[in-house]
């Protein structure tokens, strides 16, 4: 058993983080997400692995930052709050065309604009259907508890690897915000190897330049670069999707929700199955990929599926695609920072599926 | 004595470096760009450190500057270069980096992330080309633009009551602390090319100190842009550019050099 | 008195013509023949008073596509 700390999922992290053997942080302050650069701060990662740790004029030098190291093959990782993503936007898209791995860490807010700095699920459009310009997708992870906010930086980092794509850990500010028993992974050391051959490490004698770059003026062989990451994409469609399921065995309702609003969802399936409804979750883990061929297969005996979001219908919009007519899809929300009880959860079920 | 006599290895006194590529350059007939990438190259080959060093491309007319310079480059989003170059660097503080900017990618768009590297010491150099005009867009007013210089989008000339003045960023990272060497230097003739050269040899020497940024700019022609004959730019230059961007070491040793 | 004698080639495929190779040499050696183009379409430099080149590198060193290479010697 690996050991364990109380920890905030902020704080979680940036442990992970030195723990994962990342070589490099890029981060700018903002609510609510701060803990995870102060955290580092306070460790002092170059001394416990070398790691660098570096406080940018802003989120968009940070992320080009991170687009510098991750061009040399380093772990690299930076991490913001939605306004704060919104400007990362631009790299992000850049280290997705340039094929450069990372993981960047969002704990939503609310919005849009400043918005609140409450929790919200306000992010998953632009999480999980690109965000910035172009055709490309982040692999999204979605943390529901202070645990996954440690293993998915470690996680995180082996698909980034894995597919040379941004990864995203879309949290919230409850998940970051709030305290849980952790078990964190024991520490592995940062890479020294550095012989892949898109990684830039200067050009010697006995091989050819290497170039990272996301241009390409010639446009067959652009869409020959665009059909290539749409193969890459199919095949996380194939490999890596994650979800969990809580007493869906028997469901004839199902909520879909992912982060802080399954954790609500499951006390909510709790009290609606005392009151005699048949009611299970499903929480996807990866929101892109999307667990949708599951959805597709449990839509053929469900009565209706809620999807319960922090946010106006955001993820609805994948599980009707999913469910593609078979069953009834509602959702249900609150935003600006509002928080759903389990109880008003109930109520929408009642309300949106039993009626 | 007749040329085939002369031209043998043995006489050989110039030819182009092997650390630029074989593709013909997708500059103009003219452009300074070409002359400063050669430099680059040279310098690093005559350094001895081109196996050590990752170059940044920018957006601009220099954003294919990875395909001529026959070394490991990446191409950062615009005016980020200084950026990526800080990622790089402090990954690989033992590597030579260097950013290779034009006028709006470093003075416009990227006005942040340039004052921050230099105010932060980061031990890169950037290659800061300047030639008073977006070229890559068609000729469009550059925050570098004269005043009452013409541009595609100042067609009856910069006027500064409603544009502003042309920034001189060169002068401006002088006085920041992390910056240890700041020259502004030409290529347009065979005395200020050793020059620039000898400028842009010092900004990678300069890595191995670890003392601070080290920044060359390099006032350039954009012929096209100005639409002149390139010969009539260099003049042009010379007569309108020098004056406002004067040539010369402006810090060198972390010290403000005093006129 | 020493005297050098040099040699320009010029790579006529990679020139443009641009001519700030003829204005920065000091002996005036290299012309640009209007007459003849390259596969591109731009005119190119040639040596047209051999005799004169001193293989100062002037031409060389100021030519952005590097056209140039230049060859010297003692005579």
């Amino acid at each position: 058993m690996g050991e364990l700390k109380l920890m905030k999922g902020n704080e979680a992290v940036a442990e992970a983080a030195i723990r994962a053997g990342v070589d490099a942080y890029f981060g700018y302050p903002i609510t609510p997400q701060s803990e995870v650069m102060e955290y580092l701060a306070a460790e002092q990662p170059h001394k416990r692995t070398g790691m660098v740790l570096l406080q940018a004029e802003s989120e968009i030098a940070a992320i080009n930052m991170v687009y510098g190291a991750a061009s040399t093959g380093k772990k690299a990782m930076t991490s913001s709050s939605s306004p704060g993503i919104s400007l990362k936007m631009e790299g992000i898209s850049y280290l997705a065309g340039a094929e450069l791995p990372c993981v960047v860490v969002n704990v939503v807010r609310g919005g849009p604009g400043l918005g609140t700095i409450q929790p919200s699920q306000a992010d998953y459009f632009q999480a999980t259907k690109g965000g910035g310009h172009g055709d490309y997708h982040m692999l999204v992870l979605a943390p529901a508890s202070v645990q996954e906010m440690s293993d998915f930086v470690k996680l995180g980092f082996d698909l980034a690897f894995k597919y040379r794509n941004p990864v995203m850990i879309l949290s919230d500010g409850v998940i970051g915000q709030m305290m849980e028993k952790v078990e964190l992974f024991d520490p592995i050391p940062r890479c020294t190897e550095f012989n892949e051959e898109w990684m830039l490490t200067g050009k010697t004698a006995d091989r050819e330049k290497r170039v990272v770059t996301s241009l390409d003026l010639d446009s067959a062989k652009m869409e020959k670069h665009n059909l290539d990451l749409v193969a890459k994409y199919k095949k996380m469609q194939e490999n890596e999707v994650r979800y969990e399921e809580f007493q869906v065995e028997d469901a004839e309702y199902l909520f879909v929700a992912y982060g802080c609003s399954a954790r609500i969802c499951q006390k909510t399936v709790k009290i609606a199955r005392e009151m005699g409804h048949k009611v299970g979750l499903l929480r996807p883990i990866t929101l892109y990929p999307y667990p949708s061929k599951r959805l597709n297969e449990l839509a053929d005996r469900l009565k209706g599926i809620l999807s319960v979001e922090l946010n106006s219908g955001q993820m609805i919009e994948d599980v009707k695609l999913a469910v593609n007519g078979k069953t009834k899809v509602e959702h249900y929300g609150r935003m600006g920072g509002m928080i759903h009880s389990p109880e008003q959860v109930l109520c929408a079920f009642e309300e949106f599926l039993l009626k | 004595m007749d040329v085939k006599d002369i031209i043998k290895p043995e006489n050989l006194v110039y030819e182009r470096t092997k650390n630029l590529t074989d593709k013909a350059l997708s500059y103009c007939p003219g452009c300074g760009h070409g002359v400063v990438h050669r430099l680059t190259m040279e310098v690093l080959e005559e350094l001895q450190i081109t196996q050590d060093t990752i170059g940044v491309a920018s957006v601009g007319c220099s954003v294919l500057a990875y395909e001529f310079m026959n070394i490991d480059m990446t191409q950062a989003p615009h005016g980020r270069a200084t950026a990526a170059a800080t990622g790089i660097k402090r990954c690989w503080p033992d590597k030579y980096v260097f950013t290779y900017q034009g006028d709006g990618d470093l003075a416009a768009i990227g006005t942040a992330e340039t004052i921050h590297s230099c105010n932060r010491g980061e031990n890169f150099t950037v290659i800061f080309i300047n030639n008073g005009i977006y070229g890559m867009t068609g000729g469009q007013m550059a925050p570098t633009t004269l005043p009452g210089m013409k541009s595609s989008t100042t067609p009856y000339g910069r006027e500064v009551e409603l544009m502003g003045n042309p920034i001189k960023m060169t002068e401006l990272v002088a006085q920041l602390p992390g910056t240890y060497y700041v020259t502004r230097q030409s290529v347009h003739t065979p005395a200020n090319v050793r020059k620039a050269k000898k400028a842009i040899r010092i900004a990678f020497e300069n890595q191995k100190l670890n003392k601070g940024l080290s920044f060359v700019e390099i006032v350039s022609n954009c012929n096209s842009g100005w639409k002149m004959t390139p010969v009539d730019s260099n003049i042009w230059m010379e007569e309108n550019m020098f004056p406002f961007y004067p040539l010369g070491d402006i810090k060198v040793n972390g010290e403000l050099v005093t006129k | 008195m020493a005297k050098m004698k040099g040699a320009v080639v010029v790579d006529v495929e990679r020139c443009k013509g641009c001519e700030l190779c003829i204005v920065n040499c000091p002996q005036g050696v290299l012309a640009n023949l209007k007459s003849q183009v390259n596969a591109k379409g731009y005119p190119y430099v040639y040596m047209k008073n051999p005799d004169d080149c001193t293989g100062c590198t002037n031409c060389a060193v100021v030519c952005p596509d590097g056209v140039l290479t230049v060859y010297r010697i003692k005579v």
